[in-house]
């Protein structure tokens, strides 16, 4: 039964292919082991060992010296995070959610390995395909699914939307909607945290079509040249919506575009890989911490299902077989098969895990459907902070005239 | 009362809130060293230290974004644009994020930012450094946008745009800031943004207009009088939210318009106030509203060109004299 559950997984939301054998055989021995990842500046040169933030040496370990408990909480969250947004592209089917829906499936392994290491006092901010984000940071999947559904009770009350998940008590800094425009916004947070002084770190994930933008440049120049605290996630899926990077970027590396910046650190993990990315995550919040030198993490990834829900999960631009060829690689399963064979997880624990994790996607799904829409006023409430927000008010009032 | 330049003003305005308030920073080009490419932030970085006052790159969306990260983790950035021509560039970080977040975030995160630097025509700078904006940003919800005309106006507004809690567009002007000059309380005052204000009292006709256009409309009254027509000057001083009840209020008693603008005309500011105008005074007007506005094309470098395309006072009194000859008597 167990392979059946695992095979779901990895087939990610209406895939119609959860039943093929060479998948599943090929995602079981698809395991690499932790570490090899490759930890290197850009010029080739090995990092220097970071510091342990007080756990034993993390690097002896092929577990980074968690517990048996947070082993399988960073494996919680990303099933938490796959299993919800099949609900979600479901409810998408059903028409229960509008607009856009970018689908994060098959990502898992970045917002797990790295938001699990930040403090509470640090933040988080990442581009629209932001749901996973919010639920690894702590963001309720009821309120993650009632944002989604438009409903007062989502994390930014029915006002954002799928694009712009938002948690001030969780220094969720948003989700944002256009390509690179968040990035000058992390250097701002990172700015703020020196000039009081303080030793958080902001975390900014974004797309592998970032590194082509303008502000890509900018924030990292600013970030670098006065050392500001932040972690620069690209998770590098390979395309920016339809359009393969190698065909439009005129360098082969990614990581290389950080290169550029002195000051700044910049690598490259295999973002499939939970504890990989995890560990790449905690040195670069040491050195943000220590001496605020920024880093720029990129973590080759992939996605499962189209740019949004408007697409079809492969289309024109990539194969079947490529899709495939990723989903054998699962970040989940890979996962799994690492703490079973070590034993630190059972496969009933894992049934359980995944048991809870549907039941809680389903659970979401109907908070979001109990609960209420936005009163009409609501579109006038949040324009401006002030009281000016009923002069704009008084300002449309005539329409109602003739309404 | 002391007199100040407009420039000194806001360097005024800077200062105090800076002294006032430690989370209010200064951010963009030759803003420190330079003592700012129009010495409005001159002496600051002496004052504050670089932290306060920050030296950009050449990067305007960057050091815009910058700011809005800033501001919603509780800091209060300045954020100085050599031109708003330069800012076309930062537009994204204006539009899309200052003026969004509020509302996008279901009101967790209020963005308290200032933007501000020099728009509209100077001398002879031609056409990608000549432009007014005050109605591209009025048109933005999220936004509030200033164009003060006085130093008086500049001081009291940039004061209170510092502390409002949401994104202000504050338009100076390079023309103004050595060539205006006028009385500044000694000490604290406020100007609260959303507030016109009579410049000159008069009853035969309303000219509404804003930022350099005051000036040049007083000048057209100025020379009015002497033909007998009575001209009342409202000085908009805020954009967004536009002021309505003031402007309103003039005209019922005047019965007659003229809306001035630097700008181009379509779909410019005085289209706005005209709409509002029509909606809320029709059945007081005698006589159809006139507007003055720049020329609707690319500012040209030649001297004589320039002067043919800039509002000046001669159009605002040749639309006056229109107007009050016009319509009912």
């Amino acid at each position: 039964m167990t392979g059946e559950s695992a095979e779901s997984i990895a087939s990610g939301a209406g895939a119609g292919d959860a039943g093929d054998p060479e998948l599943q055989a090929a995602g079981d021995s698809g395991v690499e082991a932790a570490g090899d990842s490759g930890l290197q500046a850009a010029d080739g040169t090995e990092l220097a060992a970071p510091p342990t933030n007080g756990r034993p040496d993390s690097r002896a370990d092929a577990f980074l010296g968690l517990t048996r408990e947070e082993c399988r909480e960073h494996l919680r969250l990303m099933i938490l995070a796959r299993r919800f947004e099949e609900k979600a592209a479901e409810a998408y089917q059903m028409g229960k959610i509008g607009g856009f829906c970018h689908l994060y499936i098959g990502q898992e392994a970045v917002a797990a390995g790295t938001i699990p290491p930040l403090r509470a006092d640090d933040y988080v901010i990442t581009a629209y395909r932001d749901h996973a984000q919010a639920l690894v940071r702590g963001i309720s999947p009821g309120s993650v699914m009632a944002e989604l559904f438009g409903r007062v009770d989502g994390c930014s009350k029915g006002l954002g939307g799928s694009m712009h998940m938002f948690d001030r008590s969780l220094n969720f800094l948003g989700g944002h909607g256009i390509v690179g425009s968040h990035l000058p916004l992390a250097i701002g947070v990172g700015y703020a945290i020196r000039y009081r002084d303080g030793d958080q770190v902001c975390l900014c994930c974004f797309g592998d079509s970032v590194v082509n933008i303008g502000a890509f440049h900018e924030s990292l120049n600013m970030a670098a040249r006065w050392k500001l605290p932040v972690v620069f996630v690209l998770e590098n899926n390979s395309y920016g919506m339809g359009t393969d990077i190698h065909r439009v970027t005129a360098v082969e590396e990614l990581k290389d575009r950080g290169g550029a910046y002195d000051g700044l650190v910049s690598l490259d993990v295999d973002g499939m890989d939970v504890l990989a990315v995890r560990q790449a995550m905690e040195d670069a919040i040491a050195r943000a911490r220590s001496d605020k030198t920024p880093s720029f993490i990129e973590a080759r990834c992939y996605r499962y299902m189209g740019h949004s829900m408007a697409d079809p999960s492969h289309g024109t631009y990539r194969t079947r077989e490529e899709v495939e060829r990723w989903r054998s690689d699962d970040a989940i399963l890979q996962f799994r098969r690492k703490l079973i064979d070590a034993g630190r997880l059972s496969e009933e624990e894992y049934e359980t895990l995944d048991r809870e994790a549907i039941a809680e996607a389903e659970a979401a799904v109907e908070f979001a459907d109990r609960s209420p829409v936005p009163d009409p006023d609501a579109a006038y409430r949040y324009v401006y902070s002030d009281e000016y927000r009923h002069d704009i008010r008084r300002r449309d009032a005539w329409r109602g005239e003739f309404g | 009362m002391a007199v100040l330049s407009y420039r000194e003003a806001l360097n005024a305005a800077l200062r105090e809130e800076m002294a006032r308030d430690e989370s209010v920073f200064v951010i963009g080009e030759e803003v420190g060293e330079y003592d700012g490419a129009y010495k409005v932030t001159k002496g600051l970085l002496d004052e504050y230290g670089e932290w306060r006052v920050r030296d950009a790159p050449i990067a305007e969306l960057g050091f815009a974004g910058l700011g809005v990260g800033a501001a919603m983790v509780g800091l209060r950035p300045v954020v100085e644009f050599m031109t708003w021509n330069f800012a076309l560039l930062a537009i994204d970080e204006v539009v899309n994020a200052a003026a969004k977040l509020y509302q996008m975030s279901g009101g967790q995160y209020n963005v308290p930012i200032v933007f501000r630097g020099p728009g509209g025509a100077a001398l002879q700078l031609a056409a990608q450094h000549s432009q007014s904006f005050e109605s591209w940003y009025g048109n933005v919800p999220g936004l509030k946008v200033v164009a003060p005309a006085t130093a008086h106006d500049a001081k009291g507004l940039l004061k209170s745009s510092i502390r409002d809690n949401d994104p202000v567009v504050f338009i100076e002007s390079e023309l103004m800031y050595n060539t205006v000059k006028d009385e500044v309380p000694d000490g604290e005052y406020l100007i609260p943004i959303g507030s016109a204000e009579v410049k000159r009292a008069g009853t035969d006709v309303t000219v509404v207009a804003h930022s350099k256009m005051v000036h040049q409309s007083l000048a057209a009254a100025t020379k009015l009088a002497d033909e007998g027509i009575d001209v009342e000057v409202v000085d908009l001083r805020t954009i967004r939210p536009l002021d309505v009840p003031t402007v309103v209020e003039s005209v019922r008693k005047t019965n007659r318009a003229v809306v001035v603008e630097e700008g181009w005309p379509a779909f410019g500011v005085g289209a706005q106030i005209v709409d509002d105008i029509q909606r809320e005074a029709f059945d007081w007007l005698d006589a159809p509203i006139a507007r003055v506005s720049g020329l609707d094309v690319p500012m040209p470098y030649a001297k004589n060109l320039e002067k043919l395309v800039f509002p000046n006072a001669g159009h605002v009194a040749a639309a006056i004299r229109h107007v009050c000859t016009s319509g009912r008597a």
